[in-house]
């Protein structure tokens, strides 16, 4: 691996201004997707910021919803009260993350830009277009039984890994950050770019900037809200489908609902098109269906990836069916 | 130069005041203090907790990576990136200027080293003949070694060198239906194709047919610690420490390389952290010594873990078609077992899948028979119960299945076909106790309770079943020596060229002499793993306890009659010695095997694909248990490898560049600790009185029949047979709930 400088930063000017003043220079948060990057070749910065030392490791409530800065680890926003009692599912997608050894270490920043875990982006003697532009995606004609149906190029099929992305998703996190130029915010929407040509170009924020917190609006309906992954084997594994819920039904008539899917999408997949279905109409198990149907039907699978279609659509019902039959009691 | 701080049989003070039990204490020169062995209460022998574990919890042990040596280099290999063919340059001037780098060897400056020979294992490995060709046979076949000042340097300026390659068309995908398939010649297990009976008449006259194809995927050892080597002259003697499953043959194998005296070469392997069957001889070894003599200082070569998923082998794909035909009492009338492996083009190693049904089960029609495909992969190798752990997963698989379509239960029709002799051989069993491991699992598990009707029990949204299946693994033996020394100071000294990677064998060899001596196991220590201790079995093929208690046990013996005989004890101590060679040729020829019962209880929910194992029993006939807390260990850990086989582990390959995709932890799924549930692990009495020793070992049998175990139960829960493994989500979404009773969908 290549040898790198280390800096720790003091505070958030002084780690942008470090950042910028090398090209090649990488923030380190816990490290724990950068280091193994490193370790393969993936990533050679010439430099390492690191931040985890910032004073952006508080959580607070702000006009009813929360705000979160990005050194706060995985493990401490899981455990917050507040996080547990007003986005239970964000709580749980925290913690279907990963090992606790990781969650220790790993940050709410560093969360956000985790590379994706495809096999071919991992492996430098492979072509990746994510990696190397221009180099092709073998993952379309190759192994792809966990990549994208959902919003993917012909450029690239890769999936955002992140849990918690998925819940932030869901509750219309808006992300904040810091340039040279001052701060900045973007909303989670905006956030993860589209694949299209330029699947290397993976988010909206502006060259330098340091992700410096997270931002959860009031989300009444988040009270009621739950995280289910299913991946291949029972913990410490990406998902291979995902689904992120909130439901507010009232007279068995659906008043709010939130839906994001993970493992589906270069990004986390907000489902607006079924929550559009679902709003107004009954809180059935067809309707679930229907609306999760709905969403899907942009779906684009490959050969071997199919199998997400019938698992986010179960998914789904399952867990709306479950947060309906909780509303209910 | 300094000289590692693992210690060596020739130059260890034995006179500490107290017994210290392993070597490493004596090791570093300090006298160790005395330490009291733990005994743990409830086992059918004298449990002791392993002799070295104070040293591993607390990181004292160093293992082959971590002996310090002065002026220690470091060695990284680089391995093809493409997957046949060719290289036609390597653009090394520009990694020599990088910071560090000491030398560049490749196949344009390599030594020889000869391959020409016969070894017990046959011959030698094609990728040991490290950079003697310029031809690439798959890829990561290792094409350069850089040596640094630093690790870290070595990698990076390997991963810097320029290697240009001619390619040529490669073919890396296992087809069962490949018109390649050839018939490998008869090797150490035996011939390819044995046949016995009229099979078509047979299965013609048959009251309950099965017909089916099982797979299971490429699977990869994986121990938790990369081999690794430190090689050194020292004085014209090659000095390695290595991380290895023998020293014996890995020194006997460096010899013959390159060509050397055998006692020129010296091979340690204090510590290790796994082997399976990986840690025989390895580019790793040869690297470090290459790399040593180019440079004149100790060289240093580790494996990344993904270097480990190309150069020291796997577990190849298998397909297995199995038949068999029944009467209506489920007395087998025809039993077919065809598997078919691959292996690569420069060697040839056969997984002897259908070598278990030459042992557990006979028909009147009886044919077994094994098929080779050659592909641009690297050569597979052992791997924990070669054979056995896909071949039982297809038999018992297909067992199950025919008790189902023949209405009878699954441990009834096994002990309805308990044969009285080898199904090939003819030969006596000298004890197979299968039918006591069902009859003592059934009762444990409480298999009597047991609705058989598939898709009935749920809990919640999951659905629930209960599966069983048979086991088998040889108990076979080699030659091996030992000494036993009475000091005179009242403790006892053990050297046997055994190794421990990972099973307990030093604090078993502690247990068999004292047991034998009649002492305390605290007055005991135990020298292994050194190629200077002389000859003894390799930690393989579940036959180091075996063969190793065997030497120690009669020199003990031996030395415990001296000793009765009274006098004073000389300074130098009185030492007996011990050969089995002889010993094991008096053994009557017998099928001589360990034999269990398996049993899962297993939860699918068929809405996400999940599956979830709820318990795991087993129950084994293994003969003699020296040490039941590893031995406990090593069942439940085989039996854990099982769960993994059946719902985790597959290596898959890019048909396109032909390299592993995601050839790391994070693409090489195994069970995690969430995946593991309560699992009990038993043993029968197994007593064969013409055995001297009577011990089988456990290091494999654990893993047998687990994969069918829960594959049945998976039936069992939702009505659907799985024949493809692993039994990932994605299989159990496609394959639902079935509805046809025999559940014939494929996942």
């Amino acid at each position: 691996m290549r040898e790198f400088g280390y800096e720790r930063a003091a505070d958030v000017p002084g780690a942008v201004a470090l950042l910028n003043a090398d090209p090649e220079a990488r923030f380190l948060g816990g490290g724990t997707n950068l280091v193994d990057l490193m370790k393969t070749g993936v990533e050679r910065p010439a430099h390492l910021v690191d931040v985890r030392e910032l004073p952006l490791d508080t959580i607070e409530s702000v006009d009813g919803g929360l705000r979160f800065g990005a050194t706060v680890t995985n493990s401490d926003l899981a455990a917050h009260l507040d996080v547990r009692r007003q986005y239970p599912a964000l709580a749980q997608a925290v913690l279907a993350g990963a090992s606790g050894q990781l969650r220790n270490m790993a940050t709410v920043g560093g969360n956000l830009l985790q590379r994706t875990r495809c096999g071919y982006f991992a492996d430098v003697s492979q072509p990746c277009n994510k990696r190397s532009p221009g180099s092709g995606c073998p993952a379309i004609e190759g192994e792809h039984h966990n990549h994208a149906i959902l919003g993917a190029s012909s450029h690239c099929v890769a999936t955002n890994p992140s849990d918690m992305a998925v819940a932030l998703a869901a509750f219309d996190a808006v992300v904040t950050y810091e340039t040279v130029d001052g701060p900045g915010e973007l909303a989670l929407d905006d956030f993860y770019l589209p694949v299209g040509d330029t699947p290397h170009r993976e988010t909206a924020l502006p060259p330098g900037a340091l992700i410096t917190g997270v931002r959860l609006p009031a989300a009444p309906v988040a009270a009621l809200s739950r995280y289910r992954k299913v991946r291949e084997r029972a913990s410490f594994a990406f998902a291979v489908g995902s689904v992120a819920a909130a439901l507010d039904v009232r007279d068995g008539v659906v008043h709010d609902v939130r839906l994001a899917f993970g493992a589906v999408a270069s990004r986390p997949w907000r489902a607006r098109t079924a929550e559009g279905a679902l709003t107004g109409g009954p809180a059935t198990a067809e309707a679930f269906a229907e609306a999760a149907d709905a969403e899907l039907a942009a779906a684009a699978p490959l050969a071997d990836n199919a199998y997400k279609l019938p698992l986010v659509r179960n998914l789904v019902v399952a867990v709306l069916t479950e947060l309906a039959e909780e509303a209910a009691r | 130069m300094t000289a590692p701080t693992t210690e060596t049989a020739t130059t260890e003070t034995a006179g500490t005041a107290t017994a210290t039990t392993t070597t490493a204490a004596t090791a570093a020169g300090t006298s160790a203090p005395p330490r009291p062995l733990t005994a743990v209460p409830g086992g059918t022998r004298s449990p002791l907790t392993r002799v070295e574990g104070p040293e591993k919890v607390t990181g004292a042990a160093r293992y082959a990576a971590e002996v310090p040596f002065e002026n220690v280099a470091h060695g990284w290999l680089v391995g093809s990136t493409i997957a046949r063919g060719r290289i036609t340059a390597i653009e090394s001037d520009a990694v020599r200027a990088m910071p560090g780098v000491v030398a560049v060897i490749h196949h344009g400056n390599a030594p020889a080293i000869n391959t020409d020979y016969q070894s017990i294992m046959g011959t030698p490995d094609p990728i040991l003949g490290l950079f003697q060709q310029d031809t690439v046979p798959h890829v990561g076949w290792p094409v350069a070694l850089v040596v640094a000042d630093t690790s870290e340097q070595a990698r990076e300026a390997a991963e810097a060198l320029v290697v240009r390659y001619e390619e040529e068309p490669h073919d890396v995908v296992f087809s069962a239906d490949s018109p390649d398939f050839y018939t490998p010649p008869p090797n150490m297990l035996g011939p390819a194709d044995t046949a016995k009976g009229d099979l078509d008449a047979e299965l013609a006259a048959s009251d309950v047919v099965v017909d089916e194809v099982y797979t299971t995927p490429e699977e990869h050892h994986s121990p938790m610690e990369p081999h690794a080597t430190t090689a050194r002259w020292d004085g014209g003697r090659l000095d390695v420490i290595d991380s290895n499953q023998s020293t014996m043959f890995v020194a006997g194998e460096l010899a013959n390389l390159f060509q050397v005296e055998p006692a020129s070469v010296r091979v340690r392997a204090e510590h290790v952290g796994g082997g399976f069957g990986s840690k025989m001889v390895k580019p790793n070894q040869i690297a470090a010594i290459m790399g040593a003599s180019a440079t004149g200082r100790p060289v240093r070569v580790s494996l990344t873990r993904r270097q480990m998923f190309t150069m020291v082998g796997y577990r190849s794909p298998t397909s297995q078609r199995v038949r068999l035909g029944a009467d209506a009492e489920g007395r087998l009338r025809a039993l077919d077992h065809q598997a078919k492996a691959q292996t690569s083009r420069v060697a040839e190693f056969l997984e002897p899948c259908a070598s278990t049904s030459r042992v557990l089960y006979d028909a009147p029609a009886h044919h077994t028979s094994h098929r080779l495909l050659r592909l641009d992969v690297p050569t597979p190798t052992f791997m924990r119960a070669p054979g056995e752990a896909p071949g039982a997963f297809a038999l018992e698989s297909a067992m199950d299945e025919l008790a189902v379509r023949g209405g009878i239960d699954p441990i009834a029709l096994r002990a309805r076909n308990e044969p009285d002799a080898g199904p090939v051989s003819g030969l006596p069993f000298a004890g197979r106790n299968l039918t006591a491991c069902f009859e003592d699992g059934a009762r444990r598990f409480g298999w009597a309770d047991r609705d058989p009707r598939p898709g009935v029990r749920r809990d919640g949204r999951w659905l629930l079943g209960t599966g069983t299946a048979a086991a088998t693994f040889h108990a076979g033996a080699g030659p091996s020596t030992a000494s036993v020394t009475a000091e005179a100071d009242g403790t006892y000294t053990v050297r046997i060229n055994a190794t421990d990677i990972g099973t307990g064998a030093r604090t078993a060899m502690v247990l068999v002499a004292a047991e034998t001596l009649g002492v305390d196991p605290g007055l005991c220590r135990v020298h292994i793993a050194d190629s200077d201790l002389g000859p003894a079995m390799f930690a393989g093929g579940s036959m180091g306890t075996r063969s190793w208690a065997w030497a120690v046990s009669r020199a003990a013996g031996d030395l415990r009659d001296v000793l009765a005989e009274g006098g004073d004890i000389p300074a130098e101590g009185v030492t007996a010695r011990s050969d089995t060679t002889e010993a094991l040729g008096s053994l009557a020829e017998k099928e001589r095997h360990s034999f269990g019962a398996q049993f899962a209880e297993v939860a699918v929910d068929t809405a996400t694909g999940e599956v979830r194992v709820r318990r795991m029993l087993g129950v084994f006939a293994a003969g003699r248990i020296v040490n039941p807390l590893t031995a406990r260990s090593q069942l439940v850990g085989g039996m854990i490898w099982g769960l993994s086989m059946a719902l985790h582990e597959e290596a898959v390959r890019d048909r396109a560049s032909g390299a592993q995709v995601g050839a790391d932890f994070a693409g090489y799924h195994f069970s995690a600790n969430a995946d593991v549930p309560v699992v009990e692990a038993h043993w029968v009495e197994d007593h064969d009185p013409e055995d001297p020793i009577g011990i089988k070992g456990v290091g494999e049998i654990g893993i047998v029949g687990a994969a069918a175990a829960i594959a049945n139960a998976v039936w069992h829960a939702t009505g659907v047979r799985h024949r493809h493994l692993p039994i990932r989500p994605d299989r159990v979404l496609a394959a639902g709930t079935g509805s046809e009773g025999y559940g014939a969908a494929d996942a």
